[in-house]
């Protein structure tokens, strides 16, 4: 009897994760249908999905890490406003692409580490430190410059040939109207974003500091009695999120081509309702990545449906993804009084 | 060190701000025995166990393990294992979101060659683990899929894996019936022939002198004394522990009185709430104390629950003074004079943050409702005469509740009710966890209030205590309201009546 | 007794202060302004200084940096009542208030303007009716956050984080996309002065009032702190703890609600974008900053005003030191850590440490 039991609940997770891949199927499949003319049934409408997320990916998998600790980052859209001018200020000044990217990871790491540090070690809430660090990154864009600044190709050559490089996929090509074989591409910044998922789906699943993200947020307490550095572990995930974040921000300068000081508001949300809506929870110790990336295609083919129907107002995703957001976290509340029920 | 010591402490001494938590207290533990520390609240048995431990720095004193040279001072419960010291507490320490396996391995995991974890390597080692020590688990499962008692067992089995040489069990048996405890002495045999020292805290002497080999009592932070089992009888122990007032529990009686005729407090028909508690008929007398018996999850405290709202009854009707009433939630029941002292202190009982006057005045304050707010005059006159009455020891009225022992914080909500003048009070293991002293100043008032013409809904898993307190008892099995036994109760007629079967 | 130990007292009843914290950042920020205004030459007092002047649009009116301050940090102060109750009732943030700020704005010159009108001076409606309305959303807001955290127990920052995600978005849709100006003097009135006061200050105070008296003179405090500390055990002691969680919400939205009603009056007109951006953080800063722990419990309500009228303080000073708007947050960054690492306990730990080994070298 208990197994049977035991069967039933261990699956309410996975449920979930199916929810959220055939929403995801739904909604682009509606998208199809309702904007076949437009488009939108093409291969490359997907791929094109792929590439304006490619930074968000990065940024939701370290927010998902973060999240499993029961923890929280909110300066990641900041991080890569700054990110973002950092690139264009220091290769308008004659930096080269491949230094600067070195710099920001560093910073971006080195970021994360204080952060870290001061969730970890000093105890103080995440949420605070996150907040704190978005107001810091997103000043410190302006020091740097407040004007809009853009990466052209006489600024930095290398970084606009890996920004316009597609790269060709010998699959699911169409011919256009006038008889043209369109080959589906992608940018290089996707292939950086499916590393990204891939090595921290691995981390996640297969190595200890993968492991103990899942115990530090199933019971920090536990995990300190079992013997875990409960404090560098912290510091470890927040580190790893600010420097996906720097990843993610190359990724995402590579689409924008800028730096601004509003760039990339509310980013921080979208990687938080894309964790969610992929059935992480905020209380830390449930979640995975292939969830958190399915979240995002999901946000994805939604701002993707409204940009095709072209007469809906701007507002629509935001207002959309929050419905989501809201039907997801009511499905998860009623799993887990079925879940209480059950045990009661 | 002589041969066959495991761990000795020796002058530990311990201050908090203002309080001296061990003064020169002392402890030998020997190989492959299993040795109680016992003591009541506050005489520093957690204490004393931090410190070996590594969560508290203990200012003077020594600590030596078999194998080790030199003292050692553990700063974390990482050094702890280190030295071979593990603990497993009343509330389980694992991760309830990991599996089995994962829980018996985190920190320690097999790598393959690549440097992930060996996740088949790991599940089928824990498998023979769990086998080895006959825990009946599928390791691959989720910690949360299981009971308390097997996530217990999982905690020990890890410890023991651990290879650890002293193995502490702070009060592992508090939560468990009976049959998981036995479980879990089998295991504790076991260990020691494998030559384990194993120090066993617990409030249940019965449990002491079924498995233990030696005692070390300790008494407001310094040591009694430490005793071979056979040469300290239960009433020794007790003496040991409390230094006096001995006799009191035995002067504890219940007039005899036949309630047959006496006006009905409460009277329900049928009550149920799905899952925990089959329906069930109880009427309760005024001035009645009425006990329950059963195992642990019998349904004894759903069964209250039940008729105090805490779980909303989903069938049956209840009435109060014979009228009949509708209870939705807690309130309700207290605005129908109803009380309820739940059996989880920390989770349902105490406001930690609170001070210990608003911890009292908080039922009374709830059923005058929000608009009408007692002076702050009236709120500390109620909270200095019910400290006065049930004599609870703290600093001030201001003091947070947190900051008493368990008994006294015990005695802080049984005065939230007793504030409110309930004429029906339901007692959930009102003594759990506590110490003898307080156990019979509990029980004394219990009959004062029966005297007064109160009626009481006792639950304990002392069927003693129940017995000397109660008019009458009515047993619990399996969700199910199985029987009432009035006259000639004795514990052994109780017991079978609970065992249940065909005797 | 000593006059030594007699100081030390008096030194640890003011360490243990609950408003220290916030009145030292206040000290501080005075001072540099003083120093401020003394290196360039100016009165060194002059940032308290308060004078009347006429203007040709409001007539005479209070003037000075303080009144300014204050009357800017209206809205946050506003806010911050609001959260000080969500965050002892549910140990968690509301982020949504900004953006419920925004709609409700929205909403309500939409409702005096007429859908679709861009600019007016005309009123559609009764202004009560438009401030009702703003109101009305508000609580409407507030009880849907409720409704989130206290019946279906989810998170409150994920509960919230629908709103701040969809409220402004909404406010965006009712208003055709469009900045509503409601350019009509009765509407202004919220953003200007009452006299020589400004009416931000006058309603603010109102407000506190208002709540400090419930406060005081209901148990609403007692019952707010215990669900917050322990919502079960508040439960079985007869407190309704789903209720007072999703009225200390509703009183959030409904304070939200006000706070957008005087921005949006401000500026004669519902900028959806712009109204109340970041000011969610500024309300859980000033709580934090006023000493009140963000796990919920114990509040102070005094500390979180005085925390409200500081990051304004800060906020003003670092303009005045010709700071820019957007380079600003850095500051404010470094004045938040600054504070939370003061008050994180195994921060004050080490320094206890630190206290006593150079107390027992100097000993030595």
């Amino acid at each position: 009897m208990d197994k049977a039991k035991t069967k039933k609940q261990y699956n309410s997770n996975t449920i979930l994760l199916f929810i959220t891949i055939a929403l995801f199927i739904v909604l682009y499949a509606g998208g199809c249908v309702a904007y076949g003319s437009k488009g939108f049934t093409h291969f490359q409408t997907f791929l094109n999905i792929l590439i304006t997320n490619a930074g968000l990916i990065c940024v939701t998998c370290g927010m998902t890490c973060v999240m499993l600790t029961g923890g929280i980052d909110i300066s990641v859209g900041a991080l890569i406003a700054m990110d973002c001018m950092l690139l264009a200020v220091g290769m308008k000044n004659g930096m080269g692409a491949v230094p600067m990217i070195i710099i920001i990871l560093l910073i971006g790491a080195v970021f994360g580490i204080f952060q870290g540090f001061l969730v970890g070690y000093l105890e103080i809430q995440p949420f605070i430190v996150s907040m704190a660090g978005m107001f810091f990154c997103r000043g410190m864009t302006a020091v740097i410059c407040t004007d809009q600044v853009s990466i052209t190709q006489e600024i930095s050559p290398t970084f606009y040939a890996w920004a316009n490089a597609k790269i060709v996929l010998p699959f699911g090509g169409y011919t256009n109207n006038k008889g043209k074989y369109m080959a589906p591409y992608v940018r290089p910044a996707v292939i950086v974003a499916l590393l990204v998922l891939v090595v921290i789906f691995i981390l996640l699943r297969y190595t200890k500091f993968g492991r103990s993200l899942y115990a530090v947020g199933g019971s920090e307490q536990s995990a300190a009695m079992m013997g875990l550095n409960v404090k560098m572990i912290k510091m470890k995930a927040y580190m790893l999120s600010s420097f996906l974040c720097s990843i993610g921000g190359i990724c995402y300068c590579l689409n924008t081509m800028a730096g601004s000081v509003s760039q990339a508001t509310g980013l921080e949300m979208d990687a938080i309702s894309s964790a969610v809506i992929g059935g992480t929870l905020l209380t830390g110790g449930v979640g995975n990545v292939i969830g958190s990336f399915f979240g995002v295609l999901i946000n994805g083919t939604i701002s993707s449906i409204v940009k095709t129907n072209g007469k809906l107002a701007s507002s629509w995703p935001n207002i959309l993804t929050a419905m989501l957001l809201f039907i997801f976290i009511v499905i998860q509340s009623i799993f887990a009084a079925i879940r209480e029920r059950k045990k009661a | 060190m002589e041969n066959n010591v495991v761990l000795r402490a020796r002058g530990i001494s311990m201050t908090f701000p203002g309080v001296k938590a061990l003064d020169n207290v002392q402890l030998t533990l020997r190989k492959g025995e299993i040795h109680a520390l016992m003591g009541e609240n506050g005489a520093g048995k957690s204490t004393l166990i931090k410190c070996l431990t590594g969560i508290n720095d203990f200012e003077a004193g020594e600590i030596h393990i078999d194998g080790i040279n030199g003292t050692i001072k553990n700063h974390s419960t990482r050094d702890a294992q280190n030295v071979g010291i593990s603990t497993v507490y009343q509330e389980v320490n694992l991760c309830p979101n990991l599996s089995v396996a994962e829980n018996l391995f985190i920190g320690r995991e097999p790598l393959t060659k690549l440097h992930t974890i060996d996740r088949k390597s790991y599940n089928s080692r824990s498998q023979k683990i769990m086998d080895e020590l006959g825990i009946s688990v599928d390791v691959t499962q989720n910690l949360e899929n299981y009971s308390l008692a097997i996530q217990q067992m999982v905690a020990i089995a890890r410890a023991v894996d651990m290879e650890c040489k002293v193995l502490i069990l702070d009060e592992p048996t508090s939560s468990l019936d009976d049959e998981e405890v036995e479980k879990l002495f089998k295991l504790m045999r076991k260990l020691k022939e494998k030559g384990v020292g194993i120090l066993f805290v617990t409030h249940f002497l019965e449990q002491v002198y079924a498995v233990c080999d030696r005692i070390t009592v300790l008494r407001n932070g310094t040591f009694v004394g430490e005793y071979p089992i056979s040469e300290l009888p239960r009433v020794k122990l007790v003496a040991a522990m409390m230094g006096k007032y001995l006799n009191d529990l035995e002067s504890i009686h219940k007039e005899n009185k036949d309630f047959t005729n006496a006006p009905m407090e409460i009277s329900a028909k049928g009550l149920s709430h799905t899952g925990t508690v089959k329906p069930f008929d109880l009427d309760i007398h005024k001035g009645e104390v009425v006990g329950v018996a059963g195992l642990l999850g019998s349904g004894r405290s759903e069964l209250a629950r039940a008729i105090y709202g805490a779980d909303k009854a989903n069938t049956g009707t209840l009435e109060v003074d014979g009228k009949p009433v509708k209870i939705n939630q807690p309130i309700d029941a207290m605005n129908k004079g109803m009380g309820m002292l739940p059996d989880d202190r920390k989770a349902e009982g105490i406001i930690a943050d609170l001070s210990v006057r608003e911890n009292i005045i908080l039922a009374l304050q709830a059923k005058r409702g929000m608009f009408k707010l007692l002076s702050r005059a009236k709120q500390e006159e109620i909270a200095d005469r019910y400290i006065d009455l049930v004599q609870i020891k703290t600093a001030s009225r201001e003091t947070l509740i947190k900051q008493l022992s368990g008994g006294n914080q015990q005695k802080v909500i049984l005065a939230r009710w007793l504030a409110t003048d309930p004429d029906f009070l339901i007692l959930d293991e009102p003594t759990r966890g506590i110490d003898i002293g307080t156990k019979s100043e509990i029980q004394k008032l219990i009959i004062k209030l029966a005297g007064e013409g109160k009626s009481v809904l006792f639950i304990s898993s002392e069927i003693e205590e129940m017995l000397r307190t109660s008019n009458r008892m009515i047993i619990m099995r399996d969700g199910e309201k199985v029987g009432e036994l009035d006259r000639e109760l004795s514990q052994e007629g109780v017991m079978h009546a609970i065992a249940g079967g065909e005797g | 007794m000593s006059k030594k130990s007699n100081s030390k007292i008096y030194w640890n009843k003011l360490k243990n202060w609950p408003l220290l914290l916030p009145v030292i950042a206040l000290i501080l920020v005075m001072a540099v302004n003083i120093i401020h205004d003394a290196a360039i030459g100016e009165n060194p007092l002059s940032f308290f200084m308060i004078s009347l002047r006429n203007t040709t649009t409001s007539g005479t009116i209070l003037y000075g940096r303080i009144i300014d301050i204050i009357n800017r940090g209206s809205e946050v102060a506003i806010l911050a009542i609001g959260m000080t109750l969500v965050v002892s009732a549910s140990a968690g943030t509301d982020i949504s208030v900004g953006s419920v700020m925004s709609l409700c704005a929205s909403f309500m010159c939409m409702m005096l303007a007429g859908y679709g009108v861009s600019s007016t001076t005309t009123l559609a409606m009764p202004l009560a009716i438009g401030l009702l309305c703003a109101v009305v959303m508000g609580i409407v807001c507030g009880a849907f956050n409720g409704t989130l955290v206290a019946h279906l127990k989810i998170q409150p920052m994920v509960a919230t984080l629908i709103l701040y995600s969809a409220a402004r978005a909404i406010g965006l849709l009712l208003c055709n996309d469009l900045i509503v100006y409601v350019r009509n003097p009765s509407f202004a009135y919220f953003g200007a002065f009452t006299g020589p006061i400004p009416t931000p200050i006058i309603i603010t105070a109102i407000c506190i009032i208002i709540v400090s008296l419930v406060l005081k003179k209901t148990a609403l405090g007692m019952y707010i702190q215990s669900v917050g500390i322990n919502a079960r055990a508040s439960r079985i002691a007869g407190l309704n703890s789903r209720l007072l969680i999703f009225l200390a919400y509703t009183l959030c939205g409904l304070f939200a609600a006000i706070a957008g009603i005087v921005a949006s009056s401000r500026i004669t007109s519902a900028d959806s974008n712009n109204i109340g951006l970041y000011l969610e953080m500024d309300a859980i800063l000033s709580v934090a900053l006023g000493g009140n722990s963000l796990g919920g419990g114990k509040f102070n309500l005094a500390g979180s005003i005085i925390g409200a009228y500081t990051i304004q303080a800060i906020t003003t000073t670092l303009y005045a030191l010709g700071v820019s708007t957007n380079q600003a947050p850095v500051f404010k960054a470094i004045i938040v850590i600054l504070i939370v690492v003061i008050e994180a306990p195994p921060f004050k730990a080490f320094v206890r440490k630190f206290n006593a080994s150079r107390a027992a070298a100097r000993e030595v």
